[in-house]
């Protein structure tokens, strides 16, 4: 379980996340919706001690992060960040077994051993890109990649999974497959997941909490028919939208109202 | 086409990838054949020279490790136990240091074109070299200290000078490392001014880089330095590998990033120190020696590593050797040589990439 009490980022003097709390409960799903700039990917960067919290502490499994060690972290908490670096040639399997580093013997020397092989095959199985795996990461289209970025995660077997903007480059069908995939990591194994979006129909569909945030402050968090409210993502969104239910699954269902469309 | 050929037309073109999966046994294997030629390299080189020496005798007095003379005159015998040898030995200790230093520099700052001669970590070294030269002239040892300490400082600058609010990108790092060496240059330049005459000429031959000036008690503090140093990078190489996509990505999978950038840049000032105290600066072997082990056996460092210091050996063993040969009895510099054969090559690689 990872909780995050109070947590408090500066840049310098600008506030960047201001008092966020947040606990991410085994098989749930979470998301973190709101503006440009609002402190969303700051906030999760925060989770796995990628930065400092100024003030506030994290904490897994009731320990606080800077107590454990990278390689303890990298086993219990996986991220999906938006795009990797691709300077030096690498094929699909070889960034994919990247995930198996913190299971290693140790941290130097070490080689992959078969179950890290396995455990590779398997999510390059899950993601569809097992007829790439020879490939170079490099000579993929972006939602390929992004596909692997999400393997390589799901490769580190963490049972936490922060994904920040995970579906930006996917099409409709492997939108749903990498949110299904996810979704099975969270009822099948007690996996938690938080993703930072703003797909907000995408929050409805698949969140079981929504954490909507303006400016670096919680402006709302619960259950997505709590925070999806036309009041609340008006003030935070400054735009008109309709909420209604999904015909079929009930979850709200947002749209804008553009000016034009309330004149006719 | 048939309907038959149609079906089975998809096996013609599977993708094949360009390199296997770098395992132990692939690595044994490649830097065994690496090790195998080296030894051979350095054997063969040791019999060639301005002065011949006779293959059968030579090869008998080598193989006996000079415990016995065979059929060699003394004079024959004192040129290849006191003359080539250790010079062979230091061209492989110099050649595997670079390789290495730019092998784990090009990983750690996820720049193909990081190279402690365009970094300007070696004119780091070279000042360090000078100042032990001129202020402590009779201790041998201030040399390869100062020269460390100066490529550490070189390094240290040139990251911090490459780290913008958003990170070091290569860009920023290639203008960092150019700013750093004409900041150096000028330094040197300076410093030479305050010798006499008569130093000034082997010095600016030592700059160009040149294994003449053989020292008996430094020769094996760079041998050993080149062998840990590069057990203790390749030993890293698994965290370089997650480094080369990204320091955010290595962080999250489980690397310690902090603590692998300290050893990458202390090992590797060492092993640039300890070269440049040897030889001067010899440039290119760090970019071109690295970007043909990867061309060949893939990115993994765990392989490309270890494969650039042998390769490196080799190069430099070569290109020293042409150094000493071409217009003998007078010699050029080595680090012209390899300058002549590096910059086409790399040159060559930019074209392939």
């Amino acid at each position: 379980m990872l909780e995050a009490r109070d947590l408090t980022i500066k840049y310098g003097e600008r506030v960047a996340v201001a008092n966020v709390s947040l606990t991410l409960m085994p098989g749930q799903i979470s998301a973190i919706i709101g503006p440009n700039g609002a402190g969303k990917s700051t906030f999760l960067q925060a989770l796995n001690g990628q930065l400092e919290p100024t003030s506030g502490v994290v904490l897994l499994d009731g320990q606080p992060l800077e107590k454990l060690n990278r390689r303890t972290i990298g086993r219990r908490i996986a991220v999906v960040a938006q795009e990797a670096e691709l300077r030096f040639p690498i094929t699909v399997l070889e960034f994919v077994l990247g995930g198996r580093f913190a299971w290693a013997a140790s941290a130097s020397w070490g080689w992959e051993t078969e179950r890290d092989i396995e455990v590779a095959n398997t999510v390059l199985h899950e993601t569809e890109l097992s007829e790439l795996s020879g490939r170079l990461m490099n000579e993929l289209s972006g939602g390929e990649r992004q596909r692997a970025v999400l393997a390589r995660a799901l490769a580190t077997e963490a049972i936490i999974l922060l994904l920040d903007e995970p579906t930006a480059n996917l099409d409709l069908s492997h939108q749903s497959t990498l949110l299904a995939l996810v979704r099975g990591r969270c009822d099948i194994y007690g996996a938690s997941a938080l993703v930072v979006t703003h797909d907000i129909n995408l929050a409805a569909q698949f969140a079981d909490n929504v954490l909507l945030m303006k400016d670096g402050h919680t402006i709302s968090s619960g259950r997505p028919e709590e925070v999806l409210t036309p009041g609340l993502l008006r003030d935070v969104f400054e735009v008109i939208v309709l909420v209604d239910a999904h015909p079929i699954t009930g979850v709200p269902r947002v749209t804008t109202v553009h000016e034009t469309h309330r004149q006719v | 086409m048939t309907i038959s050929e149609s079906s089975h037309g998809r096996a013609s073109t599977v993708y094949k990838p360009p390199h296997n999966r770098t395992t132990l046994r692939k690595t044994v294997i490649a830097c065994g054949l690496l090790s195998g030629t080296l030894l051979l390299v350095v054997v063969l080189m040791s019999l060639v020279g301005s002065e011949p020496l006779p293959a059968g005798a030579s090869l008998c007095a080598l193989l006996s490790f000079g415990r016995s003379q065979c059929t060699l005159t003394s004079d024959q015998f004192a040129i290849l136990f006191q003359i080539r040898l250790p010079r062979i030995l230091l061209a492989a200790a110099v050649g595997g240091s670079l390789a290495t230093a730019g092998a784990s520099y090009q990983a750690l700052l996820r720049n193909p074109l990081a190279e402690p001669y365009l970094l300007g970590i070696s004119n780091g070294a070279a000042v360090g070299t000078m100042v032990a030269l001129v202020f402590f002239g009779a201790s041998e040892w201030s040399r390869p200290l100062l020269a460390f300490v100066g490529a550490l400082v070189a390094t240290l600058a040139v990251y911090r000078l490459a780290r913008g609010r958003a990170g070091a990108t290569p860009e920023r790092l290639v203008l960092a490392g150019v700013i750093v060496t004409t900041f150096l240059s000028s330094v040197i330049v300076f410093v030479t001014t305050l010798m006499d005459a008569t130093r000034i000429r082997s010095f600016t031959f030592w700059l160009l880089g040149d294994l003449s000036g053989t020292s008996k008690n430094l020769l094996p503090v760079a041998i050993a330095i080149a062998f840990v140093g590069t057990v203790v990078l390749t030993a890293n190489a698994r965290s370089l590998n997650l480094l080369m996509l990204g320091e955010r990505d290595a962080f999250d999978l489980g690397v310690e990033v902090g603590r692998v950038r300290i050893v990458v840049f202390v090992v590797a000032s060492l092993l640039v120190g300890s070269s440049v105290a040897a030889s001067g600066s010899v440039g290119y072997v760090g970019l071109v020696v690295p970007h043909l082990a990867r061309l060949s056996l893939g990115s993994d460092n765990r392989l490309s590593i270890p494969a650039a210091a042998l390769g490196g050996s080799l190069f430099v063993i070569v290109a020293d050797t042409v150094a000493r040969t071409l217009i003998a009895p007078r010699e050029l510099p080595v680090g012209a040589i390899t300058a002549l054969i590096g910059a086409p090559l790399f040159i060559y690689l930019l074209k392939r990439t």
